[in-house]
């Protein structure tokens, strides 16, 4: 056992055993709050440029699987843990989280008392920080924290969108998709509908994507800041009210984006696997799987919207309209664009991990490539 | 859609008395919904038969009554009250079960009542077998086949149709313990079990089912709203796999082996059941088998209602699934109520939790000698313990060591015993799974015999080989807050963890208290025979009055199925094992003003030693106090300064000296090991021999473990009595008469409160020796003294200086509560401060016990200085026949109107057994009874059939009963004789559910009961019309 301990950008330092990749890493260090999948979520390629605490201790109790995997690798660039375990007894194991962790040269970091480091962020915000050998001094961890670039305007899409298009076949709708760190189980539900699919790279241009003939533009989850996409952003805005759009998370900022809408970061971000969202169209309630940082703001500004009402945006692009609603801290969590065809959601309608309350979304998202 | 304004006046229905299956836990959702049902502005009308329960204190519901759960008694109250609706939900099955009654006979529909949470259709489809695979298959649900067979041929031909799949579990129907059952692995094998099987069962029936044994066992807790918005609140798996029962098994949450895909498939079905069963609104407990090898899902069964596993469930995460289910029942969805722990964000969200949960059961087989102790499908635990800790192993040490065992499992010596032992689930299958690990078994070969999932094997193996693995780290207090963290925690339930200091040294305690004083009160661990409920009862009553008085609660207790463990309930509370090392942390952590050792039973009190030691402060009644009063030469010295009588006595340190004190102090006599609970190992021995052979069959008798002897009265009349002292006065709150003479332990025998046959002269000299007793002791607080009246002289038989069992009883029946003016005497306050109220007249109050013998195949059910009741109930009438009927109706013993009387009693009791039989006959009763009991009554000229004893061959007594050709059965065991014949009588009546009384003065109350009743159903009165006169007088 490796002593290690890890380091916060304002000097709280948290002891424990390394574990994984006897490593040290930065990065931003954000936690995430649901029991299950945590396989799931470090190779999700959102968690590009992060440290995921785990709030749940046992973390590694079935193993990891290759069935379990959101993207080809781990994203994560570390992992916080109270107790991990390196147990493979389930029938679908295929290895060791630990092992496999440090397999794949990603540093853990066990034993630390992770609820009080959560509380710690909850009140003070998502910040940087790093996990470091015991035997590395502090002063010297302090200055590669502070080395570590800030996720302000951070463009980590870049780093997880695929260098060429990929493509899957079927006899459904075409969907081109710009992949800013698309989640495998996204691409799942999509086929899993039939649906003709195009990845293309972050950086394509509106005529590459038009060239593709797609019956609906989808605008993929994904790492970063989404006020470092401009780029991504332009491109959204030359296809708005010519393709039918939809993204989700970092795609719905996007969109919002290119609609003339704002966007902030939220203080510790929303990252688990219980957050109930509601439809607002409907009045039901979803359990959302969720893993952002950033948030829209909405009609006059606000980061959080009093009522339960469908509120509306005066947009580049004609009204847009509130359609869900995250009822813990009533942040924007989807909208649908009443003059042209698109609709977002900030959360995760396809899982992986986490409920699949929201999986209908994909049914109504492909409506608009019939309407 | 906010709360129903249509309705007014909603009647629910509590669970009645303590049995295995049924405890606790649903006083503690009652409470909750009462609260919250009130809060909304609705009267509540409410119903159950168990006095020591919060929910029928008087201030939880608009009126109150204990009477029968039964449908005539109910019908009663719905036609006086006339409520709107009736919530079944949150009583368990047997307000579930009223309710459907209530329902099917159209009383509902007459009065107009509407069920609300579940509808009876809904019920029907989650209760009925048939009804619920159709509703399952329906949904596109899996769930293990079976079939009903009544011969081979039927189950030749579902082989022949593939409607069987091996192994399959063959059960006869109607037999005890699974007697004559199997396991068909191959056809042939199969035939034969079931040969077998229908061989063994009586009515030629088994019950051939898919076999799921060794699959893992999960429950999801799920909650749904009129919106048909269905959150999960909490998973639970279960550490013994499919086999036994929920109840009886190590479980913990949340499920740790389920991967995020199996776990939402899970999440998708449970959804998908509650939707099809239709449960409109409230929580609902769903229970799948898994496939280990394949991840294969059956859905096992649903309750819909709140259960044992959702208070669980609301203690394990913080979220009170009773509380909302009774906010969801008046029409208010989840999003519109408040999470109560966040208060900034609402209920409809699916809680995570950052520790992990561990319960264990905890039974009682030492209490019934001839019970198997093996585990299975149907439940056999009396109680259970919770513990959370940050860590599975952290958390299961907890557990095991807040169980609270007498004596710890003996492990056989032998390897292979040792692992024989763990193939069959027991009571202490997991002390020999660690056993085993200890010895340097491994994980395959423990896995091999008792299938547990290896995940938990490997973790006991590393706890019983490195520890729990608290080594080198600090001890801190965290919170239980439904959301892991991610918001601030408003309420204050916090568990202890062992964490790494942070670089200062230090580790941040959660802990948030104000400057006011706080009182710790230490509640009574896990439920079990002899410590149940009533001590809850008391705890929670110390409480409120705590916080009335200005300072803070702090409760610390371990049992989740308790009132005193809502959160509500303190100002703090800290689910701990109740050790002296957990609660001199907590002590530690909250620098009392006091500690309340006086109201959790003996488990505190065994504690109070090691608390005075430490240096913090007790409340009330001293510690020496405490040891005086059960020290027999220091006690015994007390009473003859004081010139009160108590029957002779001994205490011998060895076998030998056993039997030269037994002559000093004489036949009969009550032996039992000292500093016992509820009478364990207690026997009357009438002889040497009788002596010899207790020494020999129970008990180790030397330095460590005096043995104590007491002359036995034989056929007093025991009293108990309940008093209150401040130090300067004692005020005399309950004299309670025994109907059953005294050799039937106190919690097992039926009383009466006013006493029916004892002089005023009698009673005055009860309460002056009472008083002079707790004077002399020094009690501050509640001291409970029982008596025996034996030839017109009073003796003291024990007197114990801390709540006792009777106090919810006596509270209910004076309409003083006890246990709130004790608080008060003990933080400072006086007797002649407080203006207790006279007890109503005109009023008789019957408790009764309630005995769990249906549940242990083969014990027999007769009653003795052992106790053996799990619960308790209350009948209330005008006169002492009346309210007797009503608590033994209360008590499910359904005293015949007419029929037939088998009577056989020992010769002493045949001069009685005659009176008897001439009033039964009087009552149109026909009369049965054996050679010299049917001499003796027809000798008196009254009719009697004469029937053979066992030995004199069929058809014979056992005959009589298994044929139900009798409906009442009047046993006396007492005295020496008798004993082989009326075991095998009371184990049939037990059995075929016929009534048997086993003493003579319960065999008089009886008749006098039946008289009762065959003048038709009696009036009900709620406890706020009994004590109308006197309410308003209460203490401050």
């Amino acid at each position: 056992m490796r002593d290690g301990y890890l380091l916060l950008e304002d000097g709280a330092r948290f002891d424990g055993e390394l574990c994984g990749h006897l490593g040290e890493i930065t990065g931003e260090v954000v936690f995430n709050t649901a029991m299950t999948g945590y396989q799931e979520s470090v190779t999700d390629p959102s968690y590009a440029g992060q440290i995921i605490i785990f709030t749940y201790p046992l973390i590694g109790n079935y193993g990891v699987s290759a069935e379990a995997m959101e993207s080809d690798r781990i994203h994560a660039r570390g992992v916080v843990m109270r107790d991990p375990k390196n147990r493979e007894d389930v029938a679908t194991a295929e290895g060791g989280w630990l092992d496999w962790l440090a397999d794949c040269g990603v540093p853990g970091i066990g034993g630390i008392d992770t609820r009080a480091l959560v509380r710690h962020i909850r009140d003070r915000g998502t910040m940087r920080g790093g996990i470091f050998p015991a035997d590395l001094a502090e002063a010297e961890a302090r200055e590669r924290v502070a080395s570590e670039p800030s996720m302000d305007g951070a463009d980590l899409a870049r780093t997880v969108t695929p260098p060429e298009p990929i493509r899957f076949e079927g006899d459904g709708p075409h969907v081109v998709g710009i992949d800013t760190g698309v989640k495998l189980n996204i691409v799942r539900e999509l086929r899993e509908r039939g649906c003709r699919l195009t990845l293309l790279p972050c950086t394509s241009s509106a005529e590459q994507v038009l060239a593709e003939e797609p019956d609906v533009v989808f605008l993929a989850n994904g790492p970063g800041d989404p006020g470092a996409l401009d780029y991504v952003v332009d491109t959204v805005r030359e296809l708005v009210g010519v393709r039918p759009l939809f993204g989700i998370c970092l795609g719905h900022q996007l969109l919002c984006r290119a609609v003339g809408l704002e966007t902030f970061k939220l203080p510790f971000g929303h990252r688990g696997a219980n957050h109930p969202v509601k439809e607002l169209a409907r009045g039901r309630i979803e359990i959302t799987s969720q893993n952002h940082g950033f948030a829209v703001q909405g009609p006059g500004g606000e980061p959080r919207l009093d009522g339960d009402e469908p509120v509306r945006w005066e947009t580049d692009f004609g009204v847009a309209e509130l359609s869900h609603l995250n009822l813990y801290d009533r942040t924007v969590e989807g909208l649908v664009l009443r003059d042209v065809a698109g609709a977002t959601v900030q959360y995760h309608p396809e899982a992986g991990p986490g409920p699949h309350d929201a999986r209908h979304l994909f049914d109504s998202f492909l409506d608009m490539a019939h309407a | 859609m906010p709360k129903r304004t249509d309705l007014e006046k909603i009647l629910l229905i509590g669970s009645g008395p303590i049995v295995i299956g049924q405890a606790a836990e649903f006083d503690y959702s009652g409470v909750q919904a009462c609260k919250v049902l009130l809060e909304e502005g609705y009267e509540v009308v409410l119903v159950n038969s168990n006095p020591a329960t919060i929910m029928t204190d008087p201030e939880f519901a608009t009126s109150t009554y204990i009477e029968p759960l039964l449908p005539g008694p109910v019908t009663k109250i719905i036609e006086k009250e006339r409520p709107d609706a009736l919530l079944p939900t949150l009583g368990g099955q047997t307000a579930l079960n009223l309710a459907m009654a209530l329902h099917e006979d159209g009383t509902l529909e007459r009065f107009g009542v509407e069920l609300i949470g579940a509808d009876h259709a809904a019920i029907r489809r989650a209760e009925d077998r048939e009804e619920f695979r159709r509703t399952m298959t329906e949904a596109g649900l899996r769930i293990p086949w079976s079939l009903t067979v009544g011969s081979l041929g039927e189950v030749e031909a579902a082989l022949a149709e593939n409607r069987i799949t091996l192994p399959a579990i063959v059960r006869p129907a109607f037999t005890m313990g699974g007697q004559g059952g199997g396991v068909g692995k191959t056809e042939t094998e199969l035939r034969q079990v079931v040969s077998e099987g229908l061989a063994a069962s009586p009515i030629n029936q088994v019950l051939v089912e898919e076999s799921v044994l060794g699959w893992g066992e999960f429950e999801l807790e799920v909650m749904r709203d009129h919106n048909d918005n269905v959150v999960i609140i909490c998973s639970i798996e279960n550490v013994d796999p499919m086999g036994v029962h929920t109840g009886d098994s190590v479980t913990v949450a949340p499920a740790q082996t389920l991967t995020d895909r199996l776990y939402q498939e899970l999440r998708d079905q449970a959804i998908a059941v509650i939707r099809a069963v239709g449960v409109e609104t409230g929580g609902s407990n769903v229970q799948f088998a898994v496939d280990p090898d394949s991840g294969e899902i059956a859905v096992i069964e649903m309750n819909p209602r709140v259960s044992r596993s959702s208070a669980l469930a609301s203690k394990a995460t913080g979220f009170p699934i009773a509380k909302m289910a009774a906010k969801l029942a008046v029409g208010y969805a989840l999003e519109e109520i408040p999470n109560d722990i966040t208060r900034a964000t609402p209920a409809s969200f699916e809680p995570t939790i950052d520790y992990v949960v561990t319960k264990i059961p905890r039974f009682a087989f030492e209490k019934f000698p001839g019970a198997e102790g093996r585990l299975s499908t149907h439940m056999q635990s009396v109680g259970e313990v919770m513990a959370i800790g940050r860590t599975f192993r952290e958390s299961f040490a907890k557990a095991m060591r807040s169980r609270e065992l007498d004596s710890p499992a003996e492990p056989p010596t032998d390897d292979e015993e040792l692992l024989a032992a763990i193939e069959v689930p027991c009571a202490e299958r997991f002390d020999l799974v660690l056993e085993a690990f200890r010895r340097g078994l491994g994980v395959e070969t423990v896995h091999k015999r008792c299938l547990v999932d290896r995940w938990f094997l490997h973790e006991l193996q590393t706890l019983a080989t490195k520890g729990d693995g608290t080594d080198g780290l600090a001890r801190t207090y965290k919170s239980v807050d439904t959301c892991a963290a991610e918001f601030e925690a408003a309420t204050p339930y916090y568990y202890s963890a062992h964490e790494r200091p942070r670089p200062d040294g230090t580790v941040a305690s959660e802990v948030r208290r104000g400057e006011r004083d706080s009182v710790v009160i230490l509640g009574a661990g896990p439920n079990r025979i002899g410590q149940g409920i009533e001590f809850d009862y008391c705890c929670v009553h110390a409480a409120m009055t705590t916080r009335e008085l200005g300072r803070d609660a702090v409760m610390v207790n371990c049992n989740p199925e308790t009132v005193s463990t809502d959160y509500d309930t303190s100002d703090r509370l800290y689910f701990e094992p109740l050790t002296a090392e957990d609660v001199l942390a907590v002590c530690e952590q909250e620098r009392p003003e006091g500690v309340i050792v006086q109201f959790g039973g003996q488990t505190p009190l065994k504690l109070a030693r090691a608390l005075e030691e430490a240096g913090v402060p007790l409340l009330g009644t001293p510690v020496d106090a405490i040891d005086l009063a059960e020290d027999r030469g220091r006690f015994g010295a007390l009473l003859r300064r004081l010139g009160i009588k108590h029957p002779p006595y001994g205490t011998a340190l060895s076998a030998e000296e056993a039997t030269v004190i037994a002559e000093k102090v004489g036949f009969p006599l009550l032996v039992r090991p000292s500093y016992v609970l509820g009478g364990r190992a207690m026997e009357i021995c009438y002889s040497t021999a009788d002596l010899n052979t207790y020494l020999k069959a129970h008990v180790k008798a030397d330095q460590e473990h005096p043995l104590l002897l007491d002359r036995f009265l034989e056929n007093a009349i025991e009293i108990d009595v309940d008093a209150l002292a401040d130090g300067e006065d004692v005020h005399v709150a309950g004299i309670m008469q025994h109907v059953e003479e005294a050799g039937v332990h106190s919690g097992d025998s039926a009383c009466v409160i006013p006493p029916m046959s004892i002089g005023e002269e009698m009673l005055e000299e009860i309460r002056a020796t009472t008083t002079q007793i707790a004077l002399e002791l020094g009690v501050i607080g509640l001291i409970n003294i029982q008596y025996g009246i034996a030839g017109g002289e009073l003796y003291v038989i024990e007197a114990n200086p801390r709540a006792s069992r009777t106090v919810p009883f006596v509270s209910k029946a004076t309409g003083a509560p006890l246990a709130k003016i004790a608080a008060r005497l003990m933080l400072g306050e006086k007797l002649a401060e407080l203006d207790l109220p006279e007890p109503p007249a005109g009023h008789v109050s019957v408790k009764e016990a309630v005995l769990p013998f249906a549940r242990f195949a083969g014990v027999d059910s007769v009653l003795g200085p052992e106790m053996k009741s799990t619960g308790e109930v209350m009948g209330i009438a005008a006169d002492f026949p009346t309210a007797f009927a009503k608590a033994q109706a209360a008590a499910g013993v359904l005293l015949p109107t007419k029929g037939t009387v088998f009577i056989t009693v020992t010769d002493t009791d045949k001069p009685a057994a005659t009176q008897l039989a001439t009033r039964f006959h009087d009552l149109g009763f026909e009369l049965i009874a054996t050679g010299g009991t049917a001499q003796s009554i027809s000798s008196m000229g009254v009719p009697v059939t004469r029937i053979n004893k066992v030995g004199e061959g069929s058809p014979h007594v056992v005959d009589l009963i298994r044929e139900r050709r009798c409906d009442l059965v009047i046993n006396t065991p007492t005295g020496s004789g008798a004993r082989a014949d009326g075991q095998a009588i009371r184990t049939a009546a037990v059995r075929h559910a016929i009534p048997c009384v086993t003493t003579m003065t319960g065999a008089t109350a009886a008749v006098r009961a039946i008289a009762a009743q065959q003048q038709g159903d009696a009036a009900v009165l709620s406890l706020q019309e009994i004590h109308a006169p006197t309410r308003a007088e209460q203490p401050r």
